[in-house]
């Protein structure tokens, strides 16, 4: 199409601007050059391997657009830092309910700073995911560049709009490959002032999610419940947070201890204690310690959770009341487990993804759960339509042509 | 309004068309006869009529493939349908067009309560889903003030809302999960039966929801169930001013309370349903906020006073709180028969849908007031304050030569102000054929081109529901040359790489 490339790879490219950034992604379309787009870089290791002739970093399209607490509206820039937006919301007592983690260090990159715009592309979302919803129910607005080189906007600054497709909900979870994201417009929500953490000793996987499920199934509106287990598990914790304003917070636990008292001991920590207790949860932090061992993440229906865990064997832990399952495994013995834990989840209801691994075994068994033929390809259309040259993360998800 | 040309040679062909596909469904679920076909001829918005070259009424996800398949090698175009309460023309029929309707596919097949979801067909009306769960304690939230005749199948296409959007979300937050069939008959499964199933890699179920029969034939739905809230209490709050009433929506939402409805409604609506009903109001009160609060008891009771409390300080000429379901009731009532209060002081009364940023409302309220005005109609404020979603009443009389006219341009102008404010052309009933000539005043052309694409990845010969949503049809072969052109001509000779 174009001259051959100028400058030696791998270069790394800082649009300040969306002006810039619709002159990279242009360039870049017209030479046919592959981009690797990075955030704060927290999770780049996530994912399929990208082939990248230059690195697109969006970290300097930093920065709060308008933030109106009274409308419950924030736009910021992609590249701007989580922790930035939280503590401007913390300081009107308000914050991104859907909980964003932090996984720098599980990801082994303690100097990273994860960005809004990589939190939006890889969807992911805390324990208060079963209250409050994820990164999709929380954008309402986004701007970015496609792989055409053009700057383009969908959604708006209202909860209510459905005007248009859901291009916000659809750049949720696109891991770059259909555009470099240049801002996001979220909905936040008042922060709880109050928050207890009851904690259940002893139980088995089996019978934690199943009281987790009774407990779901009730008004008492559990913000985080969660349980460490698996049959190599030496402690067997099950945590349940009630969060809202103090005479709420007091009236369900009195409720809820009563009703947990007749299956075990309830140990009980607030304030601080509860807050950094669930920031480990969030983060991942009981497997940071261990940066070689590979983690799984299971999406499933949460009843199927602790039958499926006993079957593959592994430490776990069980967010979301057991819908989200994050699995240890050797990274001996995770490439021979692979397919079992893939039909397994599949046979549930729901995927597996491979969160943690050596590059190399991620390349040997691919990081997402491969998709029916026709959803394969209808995704890969959708691809295209973006970006059709391929050039916006090409391989981060491998079952898209152009790797 | 411009609908794709009709092809002739299709309503030619409408008997041997017809013989096909009751091979399909079977011969009594394919309607042709023009009696038949007439109760089919509008939707929700009735200004507007067609009537469908066959109206099919498939009874399974195969069936629909089938249907599908065929039109796809016909090259026929198809508009699904639910129960039709669109009020955009979501649903409007095209003569040379089968209309697809899922009133046949109307079973609960799943009720999941352990997981708290529920998997139906697209034909199940939304109130069927709550009624189904309620023994077990819990609700499918979302409810659309057509929740007893619209279907859950046509909630999802057009992400319906309804009163408890602040607190509870659209139609979208409470879908984990759909099958739906492409127009070439692959049946693609998105997201799943469980809370945060489409949260993984590509997000496909969001972007499906909301589409507007555009996209794919929606036949299986997973939606979300929740508990029941234990209590549920309402304040009625009667203000001396409109300014009053938006100062106190933004001083309860900045006070950290989510309302799980807030409604506000101005003097004309207040008057005109308090004659109805042969209530006498105060004379001071020239806005009502109906404040909704839900929880434990001990939450909505401390949440009843805070509320009450700001609005005292604000100024109040009117207050009544409810303490039993009866008083509930009987305040919501007020407004519940708003639209049909307003219907018998008007001949014709056409509501608009737009959402303007909330703590705009006393700026919209003057500009709508001018543009009354201006064109001489004159109109009435419904709001979901809380979210920010407006529905103004306009009110005109189709006899009158030239307002029904008036009330569109009007209705136009209206949307686009909302547009103007940082808001959005409609907050829940849909673009359909209604809005989608605005479409530009929100969009530029590449964004509606790159939603036109986002189409073709779907739908590459656009049969499915066409004329509606954008303002010019997609011809999705013409995007390939575009971007070439684009590709080679912008910035051919900067070195960067």
């Amino acid at each position: 199409m174009n001259s051959a490339p100028t400058i030696r790879t791998p270069t790394t490219l800082h649009p300040e601007n969306t002006a810039a950034l619709v002159d990279i992604i242009s360039e870049a379309r017209a030479t046919s050059t592959r981009l690797e787009i990075i955030g704060g870089g927290t999770t780049r290791t996530f994912g399929d391997a990208v082939t990248a002739d230059a690195v697109l970093d969006l970290s300097r399209l930093s920065g709060i657009d308008f933030y109106e607490p009274e409308e419950l509206v924030i736009k910021v820039r992609a590249g701007t830092s989580v922790a930035e937006i939280r503590d401007v919301l913390a300081a009107k007592n308000q914050h991104l309910a859907f909980e964003p983690p932090d996984y720098a260090a599980f990801f082994g990159n303690p100097a990273a700073t994860g960005s809004i715009g990589g939190i939006i592309a890889s969807n992911f979302a805390g324990p208060r995911r079963i209250q409050a919803g994820a990164p999709r129910d929380a954008i309402l607005g986004v701007e970015g560049v496609n792989g055409r080189g053009e700057a383009f906007k969908g959604g708006g600054r209202t909860v209510k709009n459905v005007t248009g497709y859901d291009i916000p909900k659809l750049m949720t979870g696109s891991f770059g490959v259909l555009a470099a994201l240049s801002s996001v417009t979220l909905k936040v929500l008042p922060a709880p002032p109050c928050e207890v953490t009851l904690l259940l000793s002893g139980l088995t996987d089996v019978e934690a999610i199943e009281l987790l499920s009774d407990i779901l199934g009730t008004p008492a509106d559990l913000s985080a419940a969660a349980h460490w287990g698996g049959p190599l598990s030496g402690s067997l914790l099950t945590a349940l947070r009630l969060e809202g304003i103090s005479e709420s917070v007091i009236a369900r636990k009195a409720e809820l201890e009563n009703r947990l008292r007749k299956v075990s001991d309830v140990r009980t920590i607030a304030a601080e204690e509860s807050r950094a207790f669930w920031r480990g949860v969030r983060d991942l932090s009981a497997f940071s310690a261990e940066p070689a061992a590979c983690v799984w993440r299971l999406m499933l229906p949460g009843t199927k959770a602790a039958q499926v865990v006993a079957d593959l064997g592994g430490e776990a832990i069980y967010d979301w009341g057991g819908s989200q399952v994050f699995l240890r495994s050797e990274p001996g013995a995770t490439a021979k487990h692979a397919l079992t834990i893939r039909s397994r989840v599949d046979e549930a209801g729901g995927n597996a993804c491979l969160l943690r691994a050596p590059a190399a075994l991620r390349r040997q068994i691919g990081t997402f759960q491969p998709r029916t033929e026709a959803l394969t390809a209808l995704r890969e259309r959708v691809r295209r339509m973006f970006d059709p040259s391929a050039i916006l993360n090409p391989g981060k998800i491998v079952s898209l042509g152009g790797s | 309004m411009k609908m794709p040309e009709i092809d002739r040679s299709v309503l030619e062909r409408r008997g041997a068309i017809a013989k096909r596909l009751r091979r399909i469904v079977g011969h009594q679920w394919v309607l042709d006869s023009v009696a038949e076909r007439r109760p089919y001829e509008c939707d929700g918005l009735t200004a507007y009529s067609a009537s469908p070259l066959l109206v099919v009424l498939p009874e399974s996800t195969e069936q629909i493939q089938l249907v599908l398949q065929y039109c796809n090698e016909q090259h026929l175009k198809v508009v699904p349908r639910g129960s039709g309460t669109s009020l955009s023309g979501g649903a409007l029929p095209l003569e040379d067009a089968i209309l697809l309707v899922t009133a046949r596919m109307n079973k609960i097949l799943e009720v999941d309560a352990r997981n708290r979801v529920a998997r139906v067909q697209p034909g199940v009306q939304n109130v069927r889903v709550t009624e189904a769960v309620k023994h077990l304690g819990l609700c499918y939230m979302p409810d659309p003030s057509s929740q007893a005749i619209s279907t859950v199948g046509g909630n999802a296409a057009e992400n319906s809302g309804g009163i408890h959007c602040l607190k509870y979300g659209v139609t979208s937050n409470h879908i984990t999960g759909m099958e739906a069939v492409l127009l070439n008959g692959d049946i693609v499964h998105l997201g799943g039966g469980f809370v945060g199933a489409a949260d993984g890699e590509f997000d496909l179920t969001g972007a499906v929801i909301g589409s507007e029969g555009l996209l794919a034939v929606i036949t299986e739905i997973s939606v979300r169930l929740v508990p029941q809230p234990l209590t549920v209490r309402v304040l009625s709050l009667g203000f001396r001013s409109v300014d009053a009433a938006s100062k106190c929506v933004g001083a309860i939402i900045g006070g950290g309370i989510i309302p799980a409805g807030l409604e506000f409604m101005d003097r004309k609506v207040i008057d005109a349903v308090s004659s109805m009903r042969g209530e006498s109001r105060h004379p001071d009160v020239e806005a009502i906020l109906l404040c909704e609060l839900d929880g434990t008891s001990a939450e909505v009771d401390t949440r009843v006073g805070q509320v009450e409390a700001i609005a005292k300080e604000i100024g109040l000429a009117e207050l009544q709180i409810s303490s039993t379901e009866e008083e509930r009731t009987r305040i919501w009532d007020l407004r519940k028969s708003a639209f049909g209060a307003m219907g018998k002081i008007a001949k014709d009364i056409y509501v608009t849908d737009g959402t303007i940023p909330r703590g705009k409302l006393p700026e919209m309220l003057k500009r709508i007031e001018t543009l009354s005005k201006e064109c001489g109609l004159a109109y009435a404020n419904c709001f979901h304050a809380g979210d920010g979603n407006l529905h103004p009443m306009i009110l005109f009389d189709t006899a009158k030569p030239g307002d029904t006219e008036k009330a569109e341009a009007f209705g136009a102008d209206i949307l686009k102000l909302c547009v103007d404010l940082g808001g959005v052309l409609t907050g829940e009933h849909g673009v359909g054929v209604e809005k989608r000539d605005l479409m530009g005043h929100q969009f530029t052309e590449v964004d509606l081109a790159q939603q036109q694409r986002f189409k073709c990845a779907f739908d590459p010969e656009g049969l499915l529901n066409p004329g509606k949503m954008f303002p010019t049809p997609c011809r999705c072969a013409e995007f390939g040359r575009m971007h070439i052109r684009n590709g080679q001509m912008r910035f051919p000779d900067i070195p960067r790489f």
